[in-house]
């Protein structure tokens, strides 16, 4: 039953828990965050029939985020309520919005962002072109010993009307940044939206910080994480529907943010999470779904290669970067070398060439330096968020599959709650007959609920994959270019460095 | 082949018309075969004792060995600078590649397959180039040494078309050889502590020390520092590779692109790159270094040799002032003694202007295979700039 008053906007901003005399929640679901123990309580849905532990499939295996599992409620009063302050859901036409974002001074890198549109999609909520610029900066420690951590700076750009002021900054943590996804997770993820993964957690690198070293690799640990952080905010805010969340406008705008203990690694919270993720897996692989849609099936083929292919060039180019490090070491103490035999030989002729011979060297062995930094950050960095992003996308899917397995289930239960009610017609117990008549009643609207979800979750997917890969094909592309510039760059200071040594001669 | 020409710099040698004549060696041709190379050392002499002008003879890495040491093992050149020994061709490690490769061929496509066959025996030639010419510079310095260019030695080794029956040294000889080098080497300390009355030789041994040292160092560095390239090379290669399994396995739009990607832009500019500054270097650099090495250990050799000579003229005088104040084999104690001066001076004398050849050739040796380096690497910088425009060009044009 095709309720396509419902289908108008598809995109939901939030879905809460519609459980009989449960108090609804005025606010988004930033409360439950700060409870973290009464998850217990929530992973409890006496009505959900699938397994009980049916927490998020979550994206990050590392991500310790399963969250409880939020029923789709669309009928939902609150949803109007809910809805940001944006226009209302009625379809308005769109104008295509045009990129007008500045390049940002000095992150060459983050120009991959700037080529995004809006074209693809369809139902648009405002006329808004998507004019947002998100900059993390200034990593800044704050506090001492082991309760110590790094705050960055968030400074958001734009001209949309989302937002109260076109440009303004927060202070963060990188804990916020994981709460703030780990909210988006539960609430998306299940509906079949790829929701970009947080950076990932390191204790290591984290400890060296906080024990004070400051050291070159601690100084690009920080660095590699403030870039993480900045790619991680930008992706997000570049989908629709995520954009608009309550959870994110609150995490740009607001100047203080509710600490979110939940995600810390080992929080009771963390260890049920670990123990649902757990159990989730096994389920998984008992799910047999009967796939009559063969797109589905080949696109999850698809996204399993490019997962393989992914890893092995992403380990093939962290390997480049490791070597032409090394590279750049050796070439050093060549040129040190080269230069200190030039010391000995007393002819002066000889001596003057091995040591320009040496100099030369040397500005070529900054400049590979700056090449494996180049390397890195650009093509190294993409292809791990993707390998990270791929796993929300398999997630995605895998949420489909569950979602046919509880309609599935609402169905078997149906039919045999009509067999009992059959039965029971034939026995004198007219209230026990009431009772299974009533429950047949919500169990057809369950069915029914649970196809309309499983239809929505697949139309979300088709357009979020489609979403996905044009986004890929740009990112790769861009990237690609960029490297090749910052490549001929590079060439043309060793040829101007060259020459100079050959004037000499 | 490039080294030859560089280290034989002509130097100012009395003309002796009646001995100068021509002798020009060459290796005309080389046999890799399983696990040895077969030379062919080619000759064209004017001396009157070769029964014809014009002739070859093939001859193996072991037969270069002995004529080597038979240099270094007779007394009479010990006042020379002994032209280093080839070092023993080594395909091991290139074999092992190739090896490795025909194993894995089903694992690879076709064209991967081709493609890294190729580069596998581009790499053979190189290290088979390289050791045919390092055989055949010791030939030449050889032949280009006014007294060395008449040992009987060496005119068996060119002539004599049979085999020398030169076989390896077995167990006992090599332990024997052990024996005798750290013999040589405490011994080596004793002398060098010996301070030289003359400023020349004492310059020079202080020189040759630190030199030695310094080439041996810089030597270290240029092979680790090839071998980061080569590193770097081998990693590009995989990126390829996985960029094309992409290509043939993803979506349409990208399909292309990564293809393109794989060829134009990682295997033709990328690895090219990469390859052309490692062979650049690996040429003109490593090459260089490795050969001083090896030639500046064999002028510190001809030192120890000296200082030797110069104790046992010491202590022959020593006894022959004891003989003296006791009257007794005064004449054999004589006889020792002059030839004990005999032997030192006459090592002194050619000494002497060995090291000053021996600086020339190196000098003129540096210098060019540095200028050589530059316009090689002038040359491909410009040559990577194109191809790295051009890439970007295609790339920009495919967006």
């Amino acid at each position: 039953m095709a309720d396509t008053a419902r289908d108008a906007p598809p995109e939901q901003t939030d879905f809460h828990e519609l459980e009989d005399g449960e108090e609804l929640f005025p606010e988004p679901a930033t409360t439950q965050e700060s409870q973290p123990a009464s998850l217990a309580a929530e992973d409890i849905s006496t009505n959900s029939n699938g397994p009980k532990q049916d927490s998020l499939f979550d994206d990050d295996p590392e991500d310790l985020f399963a969250e409880a599992t939020e029923e789709v409620s669309l009928d939902s009063p609150e949803r109007d309520v809910l809805l940001s302050d944006g226009p209302s859901p009625a379809i308005t036409p769109i104008t295509p919005p045009t990129s007008v974002i500045t390049p940002r001074i000095g992150h060459t890198h983050d120009d991959m962002f700037t080529h995004s549109s809006f074209d693809e999609i369809e139902e648009e909520e405002g006329g808004d072109s998507f004019d947002i610029h998100i900059s993390v900066s200034d990593p800044e420690k704050v506090g001492d010993g082991m309760n110590a951590y790094m705050a960055y700076k968030v400074t958001t750009k734009t001209s949309m009307s989302l937002f109260k002021r076109s440009e303004f900054a927060v202070k963060r943590r990188f804990s916020d940044f994981l709460g703030l996804h780990s909210k988006l997770a539960s609430k998306y993820l299940h509906i079949g939206y790829i929701v970009p993964p947080a950076p990932e957690k390191s204790i290591v690198g984290m400890t060296k910080v906080k024990v004070g070293k400051e050291d070159q690799s601690s100084n690009e640990f920080v660095e590699k994480r403030r870039s993480a952080l900045e790619r991680y905010l930008m992706r997000t805010v570049k989908h629709p529907i995520l954009l608009k969340d309550p959870d994110v406008l609150q995490f740009l705008e607001s100047s203080e943010l509710p600490r979110a203990v939940s995600t810390q690694a080992l929080s009771s919270a963390g260890l049920l999470r670990m123990v649902n993720k757990a159990a989730d897996a096994v389920n998984k692989m008992t799910i047999k779904m009967n796939e009559s849609d063969a797109w589905f099936e080949e696109k999850q083929q698809h996204f399993e290669n490019l997962d393989v292919q992914l890893r092995k060039l992403h380990t093939s180019v962290e390997s480049l970067v490791c070597h032409r490090k090394e590279l750049s070491v050796n070439t050093a103490q060549f040129a040190k070398s080269a230069a200190m035999l030039g010391n000995s030989e007393d002819h002066t002729a000889l001596s003057r060439a091995l040591s320009q011979l040496a100099e030369v060297e040397e500005k070529i062995d900054q400049l590979h330096q700056d090449q494996a930094n180049a390397d890195f950050y650009l093509f190294s960095e993409l292809l791990g968020d993707y390998v990270r992003l791929l796993t929300a996308v398999k997630g995605v899917f895998d949420h489909r599959m569950k979602t046919w397995q509880k309609w599935q289930d609402s169905q078997m239960l149906l039919q045999k709650k009509r067999e009992a009610e059959a039965k029971l017609q034939f026995t004198n117990k007219p209230d026990k007959l009431q009772q299974a008549k009533d429950e047949i009643k919500e169990l057809e609207g369950k069915v029914q609920q649970g196809e309309r979800d499983f239809e929505q979750i697949s139309k979300t997917i088709r357009k979020e994959v489609s979403r996905f890969e044009k986004e890929r094909v740009k990112d790769f592309k861009t990237i690609i270019i960029k490297y090749l510039e910052s490549l001929v760059q590079t060439q043309q200071q060793v040829n101007k460095n060259i020459s100079y040594i050959f004037h000499y001669n | 082949l490039h080294c030859v020409s560089v280290l034989l710099t002509p130097r100012a040698v009395n003309v002796d018309l009646q001995t100068d004549a021509m002798l020009q060696v060459d290796i005309s041709d080389a046999l890799s075969e399983r696990d040895k190379v077969k030379f062919t050392v080619h000759t064209k002499s004017t001396l009157p004792n070769f029964k014809q002008n014009e002739f070859s003879v093939v001859r193996q890495h072991e037969e270069f060995i002995w004529l080597h040491d038979s240099f270094v093992e007779n007394e009479e050149y010990a006042g020379y600078i002994i032209p280093p020994a080839p070092p023993r061709p080594d395909f091991d490690a290139s074999r092992e590649k190739l090896q490795k490769l025909g194993e894995g061929e089903g694992s690879m496509t076709k064209e991967e397959f081709t493609k890294m066959k190729q580069e596998l025996e581009a790499e053979y030639l190189a290290i088979f180039k390289k050791t045919v010419a390092m055989h055949e510079v010791f030939l030449c310095r050889v032949a280009a040494h006014p007294v060395l260019r008449k040992d009987l030695n060496f005119h068996v080794f060119l002539e004599y078309n049979q085999d020398l029956s030169v076989r390896g040294k077995n167990k006992k000889e090599k332990l024997e050889d052990f024996f005798k080098n750290v013999v040589k080497s405490a011994d080596g300390v004793l002398v060098a502590g010996v301070k030289d009355v003359d400023d020349f030789f004492e310059h020079e041994k202080t020189f040759l020390l630190e030199y030695h040292n310094r080439v041996k160092d810089a030597s270290a560095k240029s092979d680790r520092m090839i071998r980061s390239h080569k590193n770097a090379a081998d990693d590009i290669n995989r990126i390829a590779s996985s960029l094309y399994t992409l290509g043939t396995q993803d979506s349409t739009d990208l399909c292309k692109y990564e293809q393109m990607l794989s060829l134009d832009f990682t295997r033709s500019c990328l690895h090219k790159i990469e390859a052309r500054i490692a062979a650049d270097e690996d040429l003109k650099l490593a090459d260089l270094l490795k050969y001083y090495l090896r030639e500046s250990q064999a002028a510190k050799d001809l030192l120890y040799r000296r200082s030797r000579a110069l104790v046992d003229y010491e202590n022959a005088n020593k006894a022959l002032d004891k003989a003296r104040a006791k009257n007794r084999d005064v004449l054999q104690a004589e006889t020792s003694q002059q030839l004990c001066c005999h032997k030192f001076e006459k090592i002194s004398e050619s000494a002497k202007q060995e090291l000053i050849d021996f600086k020339t050739r190196r000098v003129a040796a540096f210098r060019k295979n540095l200028v050589e380096l530059a316009e090689l690497e002038l040359k491909h910088a410009k040559g990577n700039l194109q191809l790295l425009q051009g890439c970007l060009g295609i790339l920009k044009g495919n967006t």
